[in-house]
């Protein structure tokens, strides 16, 4: 379960929900009162005692049920803490225990404490076996409903708070991708360059335009599975940097290498895109000379290994107050990897070797055929050439 | 006539050439002293070189425009006027926001012909001196709108507003010993470098975080920003007297040295 989840599941406080629970059973006593007086035949004159014996037995069971399985769950929690039990809910084994515990207590004390209220004790009947298993039934009944229910409730805040999640991811991936910043300078060298040179201008245009569509397209919803082949990520990647190419002039020198053998690797859409972008903006734009950034893919036994090397801003030395967007470009790739891989694939930024300056990140994914995630939802050419790759 | 001169700082190379260009049409008589690519250069450039106009792109390597802007009218000549300065910005909405009618000017990138046209028509009229206003108000409503723009800027840490993570201790490590400083105990805080000198009445520490980082850090009433480079614990400071160049110099209940606050904070010294 992810983080935030635990934090913005609306969970009522403890109390509040124990009186709340109290309130539905004793109703269900009622409910059961009224069943066994209708079964019973007897007159209206029965319906009085019979409300005082299942009100009595009913919510004494109730409290000694719930209240042995929430010490019994808070006990566990501090003791041996797993994630199933978080939720106030033991457990079965636990769970039987609790009734049965609970419903003999209850019973007992119940129909004693009946009798003294209508003055009609009768020792028989604590002992009476049929009624101490009708009340058991009732238990159990009683239990599954209350556990189903909150069980229901904690799904539907569960599905409630992963959409929410998800949204939000991906508007903050767009506004990190299209941010302000990039595209108005980005628009107002392109603006000087329609008067310089129409032509470089035009080529300029072309690549924002490529950009911006792919950027739109991997933030739409469905798009988290998308998967496209090597060469169409480095086409992104290669759209960007030539923009900001013209935007940082001879501050900024790129080099892309793809092998040949490896363009038709499939790889998650954009995959790369955040960690050349935070690259950019938090390693070399910020850097006085600018630098050298460097995006490679290379095969490595069953692993496909690419690189996102730059000679800027160490990871050490940029500034904390504008870490935040480096986060969550990484965060995403992280999330992304995992969501299409599980644990085959890895990620990792750490500093370059040899005390040289800049940022490396590199990403390990499974290259077999067996490794091709089976959620990957492909568009009919990217799966063809998939194929023919493997 | 003695011709106008300006600088321009911009890293994209292609919007520093569109805009000298563009100036050398539409301001001809205008003399453009230099063009630089970083915030750094920006301010020893304009310090050395005086221009009467600093173009200042906002987000820049190095330091910002707002920065640079900073250090140059903190280090500007008492004698000279200050620069009128136009900031030029992508997308900065807070610095926008700052600005009123005052402002030399800010332009919003990418800049139109017209929209430039009108600044450099306004430059122009600030520059005459028939029309000029008497140079103190002007620069002084420079000075209100700089000290808005740097305590506005984005980028600069900004404490978690629920809880204010109030530095409690200074560790100063010196070889292997680190010192435990009480903020209590500090009278003033200076930028040298890469370090920062801390200073209690007994000691001087030196630290490797930069001002910028530990301010947010301390709290606004007990320690007072007096220049860009100078945090000063307000309770230690026992006189404050300005000099004709706005300059306000500072005496120290427990520490000999005079400390200097530069005009952009000279505003913090008044009678009551």
């Amino acid at each position: 379960m992810p983080e935030p989840l635990a934090a913005t599941t609306p969970t009522p406080s403890l109390r509040r929900s124990f009186v709340r629970r109290g309130a539905r059973n004793l109703l269900l006593c009622q409910g059961v009162a009224l069943l066994l007086w209708s079964v019973s035949g007897s007159g209206v004159y029965a319906l009085a005692p019979i409300g005082v014996y299942s009100t009595a037995i009913g919510m004494l069971c109730w409290f000694f049920i719930d209240g042995a399985r929430l010490l019994v769950s808070a006990w566990l929690q501090r003791h041996a803490p797993r994630p199933g039990h978080s939720s106030g809910w033991p457990g079965p084994v636990w769970m039987v225990a609790c009734i049965v515990g609970g419903t003999f207590l209850g019973y007992s004390l119940g129909s004693a404490l009946a009798g003294w209220l209508t003055g009609r004790y009768n020792p028989s009947l604590a002992q009476e076996p049929a009624a101490l298993i009708v009340s058991l039934l009732i238990a159990v009944a009683a239990t599954y409903f209350f556990y189903s229910r909150e069980r229901l409730h904690l799904a539907q805040a569960a599905a409630e708070a992963a959409r929410r999640l998800a949204t939000e991811n991906q508007l903050r991936l767009l506004q990190s991708q299209l941010e302000p910043h990039m595209l108005f300078n980005t628009l107002a060298n392109l603006r000087v360059l329609i008067g310089l040179d129409p032509a470089k201008a035009q080529a300029m245009l072309d690549h924002l335009i490529a950009y911006l569509r792919a950027t739109l397209n991997a933030s739409r919803g469905d798009a988290e599975q998308l998967m496209h082949p090597l060469a169409a990520e480095f086409d992104r990647l290669a759209d960007y940097l030539a923009l900001m190419a013209i935007r940082m002039g001879p501050r900024l020198q790129v080099q892309l290498d793809l092998p040949d053998a490896l363009r038709n690797c499939p790889v998650p859409a954009l995959v790369l895109q955040p960690l050349v972008e935070n690259a950019i903006r938090h390693g070399l734009e910020p850097q006085l000379g600018g630098g050298a950034l460097r995006v490679s893919a290379e095969q490595d036994g069953d692993s496909l290994v690419l690189r996102v090397r730059d000679s800027g801003v160490g990871l050490a030395q940029r500034s904390s107050a504008k870490g935040d967007g480096d986060g969550y470009g990484t965060r995403h790739v992280h999330a992304r990897l995992a969501a299409t891989y599980g644990d085959r694939a890895s990620f990792s930024l750490h500093a370059p070797p040899r005390g040289q300056p800049g940022t490396w990140a590199e990403l390990r994914l499974p290259m077999s055929a067996a490794a091709m995630p089976v959620s990957a939802r492909s568009p009919a050419h990217t799966a063809t050439s998939a194929t023919s790759a493997t | 006539m003695t011709h106008a001169t300006a600088l321009i700082a911009e890293d994209e190379p292609l919007l520093a050439q569109h805009l000298a260009s563009q100036l050398a049409r539409m301001w001809p008589a205008l003399q453009l002293l230099a063009v630089v690519d970083n915030g750094l250069d920006a301010a020893a450039e304009a310090l050395t070189l005086r221009p009467q106009v600093c173009f200042l792109d906002i987000r820049m390597p190095g330091q910002s425009g707002l920065e640079a802007a900073q250090a140059i009218v903190e280090d500007w000549p008492a004698a000279q006027a200050l620069p009128l300065l136009v900031f030029v910005t992508a997308y900065d909405q807070y610095a926008v926001q700052a600005f009123d009618a005052q402002a030399a000017d800010y332009l919003l990138k990418p800049v139109t012909d017209a929209r430039l046209a009108a600044c450099v028509q306004r430059l122009q009229g600030r520059l005459q001196p028939t029309t000029a206003e008497p140079a103190d108000s002007s620069s002084q409503a420079l000075l209100a709108q700089l000290r808005a723009l740097l305590s506005a800027q984005p980028d600069r840490p900004a404490p978690p507003a629920n809880h204010p993570a109030r530095l409690g201790v200074i560790q100063a490590s010196s070889g292997n010993v680190v010192h435990m400083v009480p903020v209590e105990k500090v009278l003033y805080l200076e930028a040298a470098d890469k370090y920062l000198r801390v200073l209690t009445a007994e000691h001087e520490y030196l630290i490797r975080v930069p001002l910028r980082e530990l301010l947010p850090q301390l709290d606004p009433q007990q320690f007072w920003q007096v220049h860009r480079g100078l945090v000063v614990r307000a309770a230690a400071i026992a006189t404050a007297q300005r000099d004709d160049s706005g300059k306000v110099f500072l005496k120290l209940h427990g520490r000999p040295e005079r400390l200097t606050a530069s005009r952009l904070y000279a505003h913090l010294f008044k009678g009551m």
